[in-house]
């Protein structure tokens, strides 16, 4: 992973005095899952798109929180999330369900088998699996109905691994933002 | 990333089972995506409701990133106006000036229509929309193409209702919640409008293409005599749309029919008019006309 990024100083300020401190358990527990979900809500950014163009965030800062702290989501964390997802994304219901809970132990597998990665194997591991997933995506939803061609996710697809590292990045800002010491103990 | 130092917890049974039923329930998770899949291939509207609910409880922020849209909108265009006044000023006055004379052009027609209707003793209702709403979200991630419209069954939106923004026709709606309802755009690769060339009438259907682009399908086959640029409206057959909006341009002819663009762009419209029902079909007919309901 790329080295974290250093705190805005407001976010410095606040666990200056970190003598007796720790993080907050409920902001530690909360904060993956809260912007996981918060990626999910991307539909609802202020655009009306006619392609499908806009990156799955929710999927791509899921990757991002397992490849930065693998173990922090339980394995069955896919569930949830994924019903979440479900509710916006327009994909016929299910879809997120299925496709984040294989992913969740995919990358599990993929953490025992291959233990030490740097920031460019994350990036090719994370781009497998967005490549993967969107074309999933595409033949779950013509199941459901539709009839979208393979070639619309182009460009979404490019969007979407350049994307990436935003998000790991995004991820490590936020995994900071969770241990910061607040709490006296 | 170093590994963790927790993947084998030990000897304490308790943390070995916690470990295992984790695996357990993440592919019982799989599986009951399967599941849902299963039903909700089977029955498009088997989660309706649970989506609705979650579309109304986010509908603030999507009413307020709506607003953010038309203003960032209206500011790049201020922007591009700077930089395009010239040319835009010497085309307008062309137009301008050729739009007086089809003008005059249209009046005189109008005039004739409204003579030979009187004759006929055709009564001609222009239906009053029944409540305009903003676009409030879309499926900018998935293949399909669904928006959510800021208004629901509270505003006396149902489902079947035909949009339209003042350019042409923007889709269907297909799932109603209190205050949201979720909208089929004529995009999306599920839908069906019955179009005609506003010149002479040729039948066809205009299905999306995922992309933002329309297939237009002629009816009857033959030679093709679509041509670049023929508007296609809507024809009015099946009862879904009323005839005569405005639905697409043809922009690519192909060997059986062509490619358009649809005239409103959904991103650019500001408000949508929520128009009723043409034809008052019963509900479970149109449920089961309707493809992806």
């Amino acid at each position: 992973m790329p080295p974290p990024l250093p705190l805005p100083r407001q976010l410095q300020k606040l666990g200056q005095p970190r003598i007796n401190r720790a993080p907050s358990p409920f902001i530690a527990l909360v904060t993956p899952w809260l912007l996981v979900m918060l990626g999910s809500l991307c539909p609802l950014m202020p655009l009306i798109a006619s392609a499908p163009i806009v990156p799955p965030f929710g999927f791509l800062l899921l990757i991002g929180w397992q490849q930065l702290r693998p173990g922090l989501f339980p394995v069955w964390a896919g569930l949830p999330l994924g019903l979440f997802d479900d509710l916006y994304s327009g994909q016929p219901f299910g879809s997120a369900v299925l496709l984040w809970s294989v992913t969740m132990i995919a990358l599990d597998v993929i953490e025992a088998r291959f233990p030490w990665r740097g920031f460019w194997l994350n990036w090719l591991a994370a781009a497998g699996f967005i490549a993967a997933y969107l074309i999933l995506s595409l033949l779950l939803s013509n199941l459901g109905g539709g009839h979208a061609r393979l070639l619309i996710l182009g460009p979404q697809l490019i969007v979407s691994v350049l994307t990436y590292p935003l998000a790991a990045r995004l991820v490590g800002l936020f995994d900071r933002f969770r241990l910061v010491p607040l709490k006296a103990v | 990333m170093a590994p963790p130092g927790n993947r084998r917890p030990g000897y304490s049974r308790r943390a070995q089972y916690g470990t295992f039923f984790g695996y357990v329930v993440a592919v019982i998770g799989a599986g009951l995506g399967v599941l849902l899949l299963v039903v909700s291939t089977g029955n498009a509207s088997a989660f309706a409701g649970l989506r609705a609910t979650a579309d109304d409880a986010v509908a603030p922020a999507g009413r307020a990133s709506a607003a953010t849209r038309n203003g960032t909108r209206s500011f790049f265009d201020v922007v591009t106006g700077y930089f395009t006044a010239g040319f835009r000023t010497a085309r307008l006055e062309q137009e301008v000036s050729e739009a007086r004379v089809r003008l005059a052009e249209a009046d005189a027609v109008r005039d004739e229509n409204r003579r030979l209707k009187a004759l006929l003793s055709l009564v001609e209702a222009e239906p009053k929309p029944v409540t305009t709403a903003r676009l409030i979200s879309s499926t900018s991630t998935s293949t399909r193409r669904f928006a959510t419209l800021g208004a629901g069954a509270n505003q006396g939106v149902a489902v079947g209702m035909p949009l339209r923004s003042p350019l042409g026709l923007v889709g269907r709606v297909l799932e109603v919640g209190s205050n949201t309802a979720r909208v089929l755009l004529i995009t999306d690769s599920e839908s069906v409008v019955p179009v005609r060339r506003a010149t002479d009438g040729v039948p066809a259907y205009a299905t999306g293409h995922s992309d933002g682009s329309l297939q237009i399908r002629l009816i009857t086959l033959g030679i093709n005599p679509l041509k670049k640029g023929d508007a296609f409206v809507t024809s009015g057959a099946g009862g879904l749309y009323r005839p005569n909006i405005a639905v697409a341009v043809v922009s690519e002819v192909t060997r059986d029919g062509a490619i358009a663009r649809p005239l409103s762009d959904p991103g650019s419209t500001d408000f949508v008019a929520v128009d009723p029902q043409w034809e008052q079909a019963p509900a479970p007919d149109v449920a089961a006309a309707a493809p992806g309901l």
